[in-house]
């Protein structure tokens, strides 16, 4: 009974902020669009009895859902956000290792102070600090003053409303997530190993490959999870950095929603982003429930 | 056929496998060895015995690479390795910690080192299944490390380090981590193992039991310097110093003064006393402060005074009893702690002495040692 008891909780915390708020999209995205409050129909009504409820679902249909099929907007806007999370959560992986690294070898009494810097601009703003990259990266920003004052280049870049502001912002705001479980798991190491693969006749260099590499990969595996899943359904970074031009499924579904007020097609676009999203999560959780158990 | 003693230390033409010149090593201010000069021969089996901080794992991490001498040389077969790299050294170390690779299988730990000096695959694996068959593990070569128990896992970080056949092995606190039984068992497997490979071991122990079982010779390290280099059985019998005899085995040291007369030293010990007779070759001076050290099992108890010139009276106070052999602790009336062993030979009914017993304890001239320091 006890035991009922404690799995129930998590449980129905689940039901009621997960589950039945996605069921409440799931509806959405079946119904059609009206121009009335709430933007679309059918609306149930419980008050009519089991006849009221057949008739609703007899409205409901998949045609929002053929029509994201059928407009190549989308899948386009699927593709690109995939290729953007990907190139973004490799670039992030190719800094945040470094740094990680860099952290784990550090003095201990050095450690804290370098993880508060991590963590540290998370306590501004997340919009603020995207808008400040604007000042960065724009054509009379500090960045190409600053090129243009050492006389690297002559003519200001063109790097703001481009996908390489989309990929700088995403890197920028998500590179802790990745830094943190590396930096934890590459803590954890053990330097004896290290010792013991030079001992048997690897170098420095094949010693962190052979074994720095492959004890991190939890850390990194974790790291990759934690920015690809955010970056793919990103929307205030393509939206302020990327300009028209980039085109991400977060900045399609917003536009949807708000612009062309058809909250039926968001709400489709929103449960197609989930159901391709659940493989990575459910990827993520094994490899988590994975290391639980190798380190019992 | 008469049996040749290996004894390599003590016949001069004899090359040592690795000599210490003179070596120094400093961590900033701290120095953790002190102008150390020693020499290790092939096939020994070299114990490094010391407490914790003594140095000993800093002289052997120079051996492995891992630290190189502020000053002084270590030559290696004759030649300096100061400036080689651990990875290209002749010279495997098994760790405290074991360091076995979490992530690979008990076959691919032992072969780690096989691959990376880029053998042929049949080779290794000939290479690997020996070493297998040496620490008895076959049955667990697709095992990780966090499958097998503590024993396995020290076969295994064995097997790993003598795959690469070094010209030396280091075993750093080797059995340090098992209990004392499979310790007892652990220490004669290696013992046979190295007999069997033929390999030099330096070991690297604080147990002065583990290093007098395993060790053809051993070394005392205190403070960073050695103290005596010798087989077991000269550090036992005829220890350089208190120190020594004090951290090896149990001892009885008697300080007092001491009066030559040939090869007997009489040494003065307490006011009113008899004075106590030892041999030595050392020559004293006249009222030279000096230690008697006494080992318990050396020592025996009678009820009647006994017809010797070492003898003392005293009261027993405590008694240790440990199944074979029971400890002693006689008060004399100097107010010296005086310990004494007897075996048990006889059930514990039927023992001889107990509490509150007024004892003679007794010794040959030869069975005490005299120190100078």
């Amino acid at each position: 009974m006890r035991r009922l008891i404690l799995i129930l909780v998590p449980y129905l915390w689940l039901l009621a902020l997960f589950l039945v708020p996605f069921l409440i999209v799931v509806k959405i995205s079946l119904s059609d669009v009206a121009l009335a409050r709430p933007p679309y129909f059918p609306q149930l009504d419980l008050s009519g009895g089991w006849a009221a409820i057949r008739d609703f679902v007899a409205e409901l249909d998949f045609e929002n859902f053929a029509f994201l099929a059928s407009d190549d907007l989308y899948w386009k806007a699927y593709l690109s956000s995939l290729r953007i999370a990907l190139i973004s959560t490799l670039l992030t992986l190719l800094i945040g290792f470094p740094v990680a690294y860099g952290m784990a070898s550090a003095r201990p009494e050095w450690r804290p102070t370098l993880m508060m810097l991590v963590i540290l601009p998370f306590w501004t703003s997340f919009l603020i600090r995207v808008y400040s990259w604007m000042g960065i990266l724009s054509q009379n920003g500090l960045l190409n003053t600053f090129l243009l004052w050492t006389g690297v280049i002559s003519e200001p870049l063109t790097i703001m409303n481009t996908e390489i502001a989309v990929y700088i912002g995403i890197v920028y705001t998500y590179l802790p997530f990745m830094i943190l479980p590396i930096y934890a798991t590459l803590e954890k190491l053990d330097g004896s190993l290290l010792e013991a693969a030079e001992d048997l006749g690897c170098s420095r260099t094949s010693a962190f490959w052979l074994v720095t590499v492959p004890l991190s990969k939890p850390g990194i595996i974790a790291g990759c999870f934690l920015v690809f899943i955010p970056a793919i359904g990103e929307f205030v970074i393509p939206s302020l950095l990327g300009g028209s031009d980039t085109l991400m499924i977060g900045k399609v579904l917003w536009e949807e929603f708000f612009n062309n007020r058809d909250w039926p097609v968001a709400s489709a676009v929103a449960v197609v982003l989930l159901a391709i999203l659940i493989i990575p999560i459910v990827l993520f959780q094994r490899n988590e429930q994975k290391n639980r158990e190798a380190g019992q | 056929m008469p049996q040749t003693v290996f004894a390599p230390w003590e016949d001069p033409d004899e090359k040592p496998l690795i000599r210490f010149q003179n070596v120094t090593k400093k961590f900033g201010d701290f120095t953790a060895i002190q102008s150390i000069d020693l020499d290790i021969y092939t096939r020994e089996f070299f114990a490094l015995l010391g407490p914790s901080g003594c140095g000993k794992t800093t002289l052997m991490r120079m051996l492995a690479g891992f630290e190189t001498p502020t000053t002084g040389k270590i030559l290696l077969g004759g030649e300096d390795i100061a400036a080689t790299p651990p990875n290209k050294r002749p010279v495997n170390m098994m760790f405290q910690s074991y360091a076995l690779f979490p992530h690979l299988s008990v076959w691919e730990n032992v072969a780690f080192g096989l691959k990376r000096e880029g053998r042929e695959k049949d080779e290794i694996a000939t290479r690997v299944a020996d070493m297998m068959r040496l620490t008895r593990l076959d049955k667990f070569a697709r095992r990780k490390p966090h499958q097998l128990s503590g024993g396995q896992r020290q076969r295994v970080a064995l097997a790993r380090s003598l795959a690469k056949a070094p010209k030396l092995l280091l075993l750093d606190e080797p059995l340090g981590a098992l209990d004392k039984k499979l310790r007892e068992e652990t220490q004669f497997e290696l013992m046979d193992i190295q007999e069997k490979t033929g390999t030099t071991f330096v070991i690297v122990t604080h147990d002065q039991e583990e290093a007098m079982t395993v060790a053809s010779r051993v070394a005392v390290m205190d403070e960073g310097q050695l103290v005596q280099v010798a087989t077991p059985d000269r550090i036992y019998e005829y220890p350089n110093s208190v120190y020594v005899a004090d951290f090896i085995g149990d001892v009885n040291i008697i300080e007092g003064a001491a009066s030559q007369s040939g090869d007997k030293v009489l040494v003065t010990w307490a006011e009113g006393a008899s004075p106590l007779v030892a041999t030595s070759t050392a020559m004293l001076t006249k009222d030279q402060h000096c230690y008697l050290a006494i080992r318990p099992e050396k020592i025996t108890i009678t009820a009647e005074e006994p017809e010797t010139t070492n003898k003392v009276h005293g009261e027993i106070i405590d008694i240790g009893y440990l199944g074979n052999i029971s400890t002693y602790h006689v008060k004399l009336p100097t107010g010296h702690m005086v310990k004494a062993q007897s075996t048990n030979t006889r059930r514990l009914s039927r023992r001889n002495f107990t509490w509150e017993d007024k004892v003679w304890l007794s010794w040959s001239d030869t069975a005490a040692v005299l120190l100078e320091r």
